[in-house]
């Protein structure tokens, strides 16, 4: 737990009480927010020594160092210096990256590591649709075409907070896997199996929590997430704690009341929270222009009295950038930020929808061409940081993990139906 | 021991719970300068200041939905209602995520969160500060609903309340706010969740109630006490969940319940305890289970003469009990 020591009131806190979350008694208990990331934020320039994912450990993800090499992400691998991934060319870019402008903080190698679980990220989320197709997989909320947002996020939190917290929602698995749910974990979800990690298996697919992993996404309905994510920036600076809290949503749930009575309360009391609209232009079927009368839903911020900006969410740097600036204002004391990201929703709303009903095709052929999947391969190709054979390794290696995750998932048992009377109160269980 | 109110003993077990534990503060609208509108906080910011005395704006969905994410970053918040007309837009909040965040995290996350609202009629407060909405809260799993009538319930409840692990919507009789006056310890104590009280003993027949009609339905017991009648009160205290044990006991023993509430009548607390009686204890009764209760009318209308009407007073109570002995 971490408290400024001597900031306020509230400091023997500390010495009394433990838990930063509250969990129930008798269970495990969870492990106390330590810093967001394992070394010391002050010397993150460090090259070679940064872990930016949970290393895919279950055990005390934040306190590894990773033997000292840096973790790229695949979930549960590791691409380190000197294997075989890891090419001459590949090094001979890093040195070129100067050909690259990018926001303070992010360097080649960061987006190498974006566009690996970006792969991974892009290559589950087909599987989980086509395993719904297949009758297997009840539901999918597919998150194709805002993952760069998502990505470009979570790297800005974590390279430029001491501590952060995520408020989710459904279209989140790009955030999800960054914070560690591995891709057995995450078929288990969409298997309603045993052993899924956010709620057992009693929620929709990637919903419940992962407060280890910095991350709650409850509830299905709309907007609900926004309170909570500005309760948990007024706990934590009345703790004194440094948390910067984000929480992601999308253009319909804008419309919200609670949403906007939440932002209202941040700018009020100056919260460290940051509003992150991800607007792929429809509400299921309803579309941008039948949801509100202004432009761009950044523009709101101003009545809140905070700063709101909108930026390509398909762009990974400048999304990065955007992110940055309002991590850092929150972290500073200076109060919440809005960023819309202007993304691309490129299957239904869910699987259960058909958006042939109200979407031109060719509206969707014209938003892939903003991919962001396929526009990070492009930056870095053009860079020198990625060539033909990584990114079919990369693939390569995505694939291989999707399908022994698929695999370790169908084998899984449902949960036990007696867990089904557990955990309505603390008492009980 | 002293006499208070039963708002100077909610404002005492704040302040003690607010004085032991640092992770409870209080968030509502006007609980600041003004120390709430039935002065529930009164004096609270100069002792605990504005960071644990909370002036919200006038956003109750936001006064839930904050106060529950700072609960399940571990803090421990009350949050005022200020009226229970008004607690509608919370509901969104308290029964659709409140109630199932342990249950959809499968314990990983929790809610310690306290509501706390003035609710009831029989003050003159008319459609919209009048209502009893005890019922909606207690159908939903996840939740926990009290109901006390006297000042010592009243903190020994709202101290239990603080310090339970899971949500607790706390609903305090407005009327009762100034009317009742009782002895209350100087001591720490709680009044244990769950808990029904037999409040005045009985054989002949029993009534169960809670909020102001506790006190109704000991008049109507002292007037019935006149007429030959031995009647024994049951204060639920805890509409959900329900003590299943104290009611039984005491219906076993008389043989007649009469169910008591003013919320209104279809679906209320009555029926849940009606249904428990006819389940468990059919074999012990010599008379239907009757219920006496506010009408199925939207609310409780403003006139004195309409309210009149609207509410289970003592003598309403007392009649439906002579029918109940009849049978």
């Amino acid at each position: 737990m971490r408290f400024s020591p001597g900031s306020n009131a509230l400091e023997n806190l500390r010495s009394k009480f433990h838990p930063v979350f509250s969990v129930e008694s008798g269970e495990s208990e969870l492990p106390e927010l330590g810093p967001a990331f394992p070394f010391d934020p002050g010397s993150q320039k460090d090259s070679g020594n940064r872990c930016l994912q949970s290393c895919g450990s279950t055990g005390s993800p934040r306190t590894e160092k990773c033997g000292g090499t840096r973790t790229l992400f695949l979930s549960g691998s590791k691409w380190v210096k000197g294997s075989a991934l890891y090419t001459p060319a590949m090094a001979q870019a890093e040195g070129a990256k100067a050909g690259l402008d990018l926001p303070d903080g992010l360097t080649g190698e960061d987006l190498l590591d974006i566009y690996g679980t970006m792969v991974l990220v892009r290559t589950l989320d087909e599987r989980v649709w086509a395993m719904n197709r297949q009758g297997k997989a009840a539901i999918v909320a597919s998150s194709q075409g805002h993952e760069g947002a998502q990505l470009a996020s979570v790297w800005a939190l974590k390279q430029h907070t001491s501590d952060y917290f995520l408020f989710t929602y459904y279209r989140d698995l790009a955030v999800l896997v960054a914070q560690g749910l591995t891709p057995t974990e995450t078929i288990l979800g969409f298997l309603a199996k045993d052993g899924e990690p956010m709620s057992g298996a009693r929620q929709f697919p990637q919903h419940g929590a992962m407060p280890e992993r910095r991350v709650i996404n409850q509830s299905n309905v709309i907007g609900t997430q926004v309170p909570h994510a500005v309760g948990w920036a007024l706990a934590s600076k009345m703790r004194g704690e440094p948390t910067v809290v984000a929480t992601f949503f999308g253009d319909g749930t804008t419309s919200q009341g609670e949403v906007h009575e939440a932002m209202n309360f941040a700018a009020v009391h100056k919260l460290p929270v940051l509003f992150l609209v991800e607007n792929n232009k429809y509400a299921i079927s309803v579309p941008i222009a039948k949801q509100m009368a202004v432009g761009d839903i950044a523009q709101r911020a101003a009545g809140y009295g905070m700063p709101g900006m909108t930026v390509d969410g398909t762009d990974i740097p400048e999304s990065y950038r955007a992110v940055t600036d309002a991590a850092k204002r929150a972290a500073n004391g200076e109060g919440p930020s809005l960023v819309e990201f202007d993304v691309e929703r490129y299957l239904p709303h869910t699987s259960d929808d058909d958006d042939s009903v109200y979407r031109d095709p060719a509206e969707i052929e014209a938003a892939k061409k903003r991919d962001p999947l396929k526009k990070l391969a492009e930056l870095l190709s053009g860079a020198g940081l990625l060539d033909d054979d990584r990114q079919q390794a990369l693939l390569a290696q995505a694939k291989a993990e999707v399908d022994a995750a698929t695999d370790a998932a169908e084998a899984a048992p449902f949960p036990d139906d007696g867990d089904v009377y557990k955990h309505v109160f603390a008492e009980g269980n | 021991m002293g006499m208070m109110t039963v708002i100077e003993a909610v404002r005492v077990a704040m302040v003690e719970e607010m004085r032991r534990d640092p992770r409870v503060f209080v968030m509502g609208e006007d609980v600041g300068k003004r120390g709430g509108v039935f002065l529930a906080t009164q004096g609270f910011v100069d002792e605990f200041g504005e960071q644990r005395v909370i002036d919200t704006p006038l956003a109750e969905a936001a006064i839930a939905g904050i106060a529950a994410g700072a609960a399940m970053k571990g803090m421990r918040p009350i949050a005022e209602i200020q009226f229970a007309d008004f607690i509608f837009p919370t509901m969104n909040q308290l029964i659709g995520e409140v109630a199932r965040v342990r249950y959809g995290t499968k314990g990983k996350v929790t809610v310690p969160m306290v509501v706390r609202s003035p609710y009831g009629g029989h003050v003159r407060g008319g459609l919209y500060h009048s209502q009893s909405v005890e019922a909606y809260f207690a159908h939903t799993p996840g939740l926990k609903v009290v109901t006390p009538a006297t000042p010592y319930d009243a903190k020994g409840l709202l101290k239990a309340a603080i310090r339970d692990d899971d949500p607790v919507i706390v609903l305090e009789h407005k009327r009762t706010y100034r009317s009742v006056r009782g002895e209350v310890p100087d001591e720490d104590y709680i009044v244990p969740i769950g808990s029904a009280e037999v409040k005045r003993e009985g054989t002949d027949a029993t009534i169960v109630t809670y909020g102001l009609t506790v006190h109704y339905s000991l008049q109507a017991a002292e007037m019935l006490a006149e007429e030959g009648a031995s009647i024994e009160v049951v204060d639920l205290r805890t509409v959900s969940p329900i003590d299943r044990e104290t009611v039984l006991a005491s219906v076993v023993k008389t043989s007649r319940a009469l169910v008591v509430h003013e919320d209104n009548i279809t679906g209320g607390i009555g029926a849940e305890v009606s249904a428990i009686i006819a389940e468990h204890a059919f074999d012990s009764l010599d008379a239907p289970v009757m219920r006496c209760a506010g009408p199925d009318i939207p609310a409780m209308p403003f006139a004195p003469t309409l309210e009149a009407a609207y509410m289970p007073t003592a003598d309403k109570i007392a009649d439906a009990m002579r029918m109940l002995l009849a049978y």
